[in-house]
């Protein structure tokens, strides 16, 4: 079979990209989507931890152990999905008040 | 149990006033949604400690008290905000519904030793937050707070997650009590897990309780969002961020010996940093931003000395503490939402010149509250901080001991200055709104409950934390509070 | 990774490994496209591959959910907004090189290395799934979610009304 870390690299992978993104980009669009993207990424490790159940015995046993990874995974989707909603809610929000969204722009706030 | 129904009863609130014309409604039915919810809570108090709805739900102590405290914190915050949001021309209903079920989301993070359930609440109470942030859609200073606290935000629940993935491939479940047994299980890559999860974990909850590397985001989203969603984010989200981190520690009790000096330069940093730059701030709510970041920094210290002997010291200090610290934030909120008049807001220290004039009761409490952030005798911000200090030397944590008290003195500067603008009154006419109903009462239950619960200390903590299997500590506390 | 290994791969080795090398480039591409246009669709390219990743996995629903949730809702709204702002084409941002940058890939260099090193790789000794082949299907999932997961699955309906009620009062018109 494929081994467990083949798929947590790869989860990492687009975990580290995701973050990468957020601290580089500028258009905050583009770093909404490397959130979503760091997200999926946390989805892939979770269903991979409950496919192959790394540790030796989970306490509540195996059925729940495995149950509860991708309830887990479901609980993110939702949360992700209400996410989108609001926070491109306030991206449309900013965007009738001054026709740009530069993230490095946005210097009203200063102390 | 208890979330079950408040939480349902908040929903519903919400749904019934849906329709409705008049805002007064809207508000009665939330502040009365409130009380009730209140009154369950307290009802519950005796109930014993037990994991309820498939070990989702975890009735004790400490998870009763921080609910009290955030129905509190959020009947106060709506007291006040029909005013404001009137004089700031923001004509949104919905901000009622949207808080009561923030405040809900704080609850469930706050009764819950699940992660699963500890996640979902967080966004349940940060995606509420996110949109009362943006409330006030003609001002971009509103806009651009919500749209960073949002992103930063989402960044952090990110972060979060993978620390709840790695937990997760530790122990095979969702349960922090599980933590424990994964641990003393001796399995090196089941450890190294654990360890990064919660790394992870505490980043995540660090920007959600503004611990100093991730406080960034605090001040600007402080000075930009409305005054009342300021008073409501500085009190709810921080005792709700608090508890979780609480139960999340608690969880790792075995692997304290690691966080305890992580946490330690964290709490030594967040202290100072939060007061050193207050110092330097000119606007009263980023003032207040960094002040709340030195409050968390004390709250941490509290957390410390009681998971370093986790047997003597109680967490009742913690719980104490937030109580005060919530109303005094509140209240000199309250007051800072004086300064919006027909639909401008200045919120500079200067904008305060003249509320001595326009109103002698608001000047007055604003001293009291002042007086307690600081930390002067007889308010609770005094006894609360004095007990973390205590709790702090009996822990053998001198170093935060100094610091603590070092940084009290430092925060002197800037509170003072705040008190002292309020009675300079170089204009003829006062740049301040007048008083109404519902501020009025918000500051003057503030103000009497700082003083009260600075007195009534003794009595408090006990009732507070009397089946905390703590109890002889306490009452030596007490015992040192009333000499 | 040595000869003898690849020989002993099976399709199911190479399957992942095309998946992967898909996913991973995908991920790249959301970040480094300087049109947020081609970004999304790079995500969309990428949600479109996990769920495939996920069918090997044996979480059938999961994958299918996925596609449902996030390739057909969640991006759907992504590309909505980027037309309707018409961020991609005039308005287009210029990326510029700053200290930002640098940040922000010393952090991910750390990231992937502290982590991979220290807690990935010390798994690689796993390969057998423990969980049974039907772990995924909907009627485990369904009855996990309405028996223990039930008070969460209510939570998460609250969630859901708040995206619902939060968007309408940002979007909405001057009231």
């Amino acid at each position: 079979m494929i081994p467990l870390y083949w798929y947590l690299g790869l989860g990492l992978l687009m975990f580290t990209v995701g973050a990468v993104g957020v601290v580089v980009r500028r258009n905050p669009i583009v770093i909404f989507m490397c959130i979503e993207l760091m997200l999926n990424a946390v989805n892939l490790t979770f269903l991979a931890f409950a496919r192959y159940q790394p540790t030796p015995l989970p306490i509540g046993g195996l059925p729940d152990s495995w149950m509860s990874g991708q309830m887990m995974v479901i609980f993110v989707m939702a949360v992700a999905a209400a996410e989108v909603a609001v926070g491109l809610g306030i991206i449309m929000a900013i965007f009738r008040l001054r026709d740009n969204v530069d993230i490095d722009e946005m210097n009203l706030l200063k102390g | 149990m208890v979330a079950v129904i408040l939480t349902g009863l908040l929903a519903l609130t919400a749904d019934l006033i849906w329709y409705k014309k008049s805002t007064s409604s809207v508000r009665a039915i939330s502040l009365i949604g409130l009380l009730v919810s209140g009154a369950l809570v307290i009802q519950q108090w005796y109930r014993p400690d037990e994991d309820v709805l498939a070990r989702m739900v975890t009735v004790d102590r400490f998870g009763l008290a921080i609910q009290f405290i955030l129905i509190v914190s959020c009947f106060l915050c709506l007291l006040f905000s029909d005013g404001y949001l009137k004089e700031k021309r923001i004509a949104f209903r919905e901000f009622y519904p949207l808080a009561l079920w923030s405040t809900a989301g704080g609850m469930l993070m706050a009764t819950s030793k699940n992660l699963l359930v500890i996640f979902l609440g967080l966004e349940v109470l940060s995606i509420a937050l996110y949109v009362m942030a943006g409330m006030s859609r003609s001002e971009h200073k509103s806009e651009e707070s919500a749209l960073k606290y949002f992103l930063l935000g989402s960044f952090a629940s990110g972060f979060l997650l993978y620390g709840i993935a790695f937990v997760y491939g530790a122990t095979g479940g969702l349960n922090l009590d599980e933590i424990a047994s994964a641990w003393s299980a001796n399995n090196l890559a089941a450890k190294n897990m654990l360890l990064f999860g919660l790394g992870l974990l505490l980043v995540g909850l660090g920007f959600k309780s503004a611990f100093v590397p991730f406080h960034q985001w605090t001040p600007d989203v402080y000075q930009g969002a409305p005054t009342n969603v300021t008073a409501f984010m500085a009190a709810v989200s921080k005792i709700a961020a608090i508890a979780a981190l609480y139960r999340v520690l608690h969880g790792m009790l075995p692997l304290r010996d690691l966080w305890i000096p992580a946490l330690t330069v964290i709490a030594i940093l967040t202290m100072t940093v939060g007061n050193l730059v207050a110092l330097t701030q000119k606007d009263v709510k980023r003032i207040l931003g960094y002040s709340s970041i030195a409050h968390a920094g004390y709250l941490l210290v509290g957390l410390l000395a009681h998971f370093s002997n986790p047997g003597q010291i109680g967490v009742t200090t913690v719980l104490y503490y937030l109580l005060a610290y919530s109303l005094m934030t509140i209240g000199t909120l309250a007051i800072v939402s004086m300064v919006a008049k027909e639909g401008r807001e200045e919120t500079t220290v200067a904008s305060f010149n003249g509320l001595w004039k326009q109103s002698p009761l608001a000047a007055g409490v604003l001293i009291i509250f002042m007086a307690s952030m600081i930390g002067i005798p007889i308010t609770a911000g005094f006894v609360g901080k004095f007990q973390i200090f205590v709790d702090s030397i009996n822990a053998n944590l001198g170093l935060l001991a100094i610091a603590l008290a070092i940084n009290s003195v430092i925060s002197i500067a800037y509170y003072l200055g705040i008190a002292k603008a309020a009675f300079v009154s170089d204009e003829e006419t006062p740049r301040v709104a007048k008083m109404n109903t519902g501020l009025s009462t918000t500051v003057a239950i503030c103000a009497a409950g700082v003083l009260l619960i600075g007195v009534l200390f003794a009595p408090i903590s006990q009732w507070l934390g009397n089946d905390l299997n703590e109890t002889p500590v306490m009452a030596m506390n007490a015992g040192q509070a009333t000499k | 990774m040595n000869l003898e290994m690849i020989q002993s791969f099976t399709p199911a080795h190479f399957l992942f490994l095309a998946l992967a090398g898909i996913a991973a480039a995908t991920a790249v591409g959301v970040v480094a496209f300087n049109d947020p246009v081609r970004s999304a669709l790079c995500l969309v390219g990428n949600f479109f591959t996990l769920a495939f990743l996920y069918f090997t996995l044996n979480a059938e629903l999961l994958g299918i959910t996925q596609v449902v949730v996030y390739t057909g809702a969640i991006m759907v709204l992504f590309l909505f907004v980027l037309m309707l702002l018409n961020l991609g084409g005039v308005k287009m941002m210029k990326e510029k090189f700053d200290v930002k940058r640098v940040l922000g890939f010393g952090f991910g260099a750390l990231l992937l290395y502290v982590i991979g090193a220290q807690v990935i790789l010390p798994l690689n000794t796993i390969t057998t799934a423990k969980a049974a082949n039907d772990f995924g299907g909907p009627e485990m999932i369904g009855r996990a979610l309405f028996t223990t997961y039930v008070w969460p699955f209510e939570v998460a309906s609250i969630l859901l009304l708040i995206g619902v009620v939060g968007s309408i009062m940002l979007a909405k018109r001057k009231v």
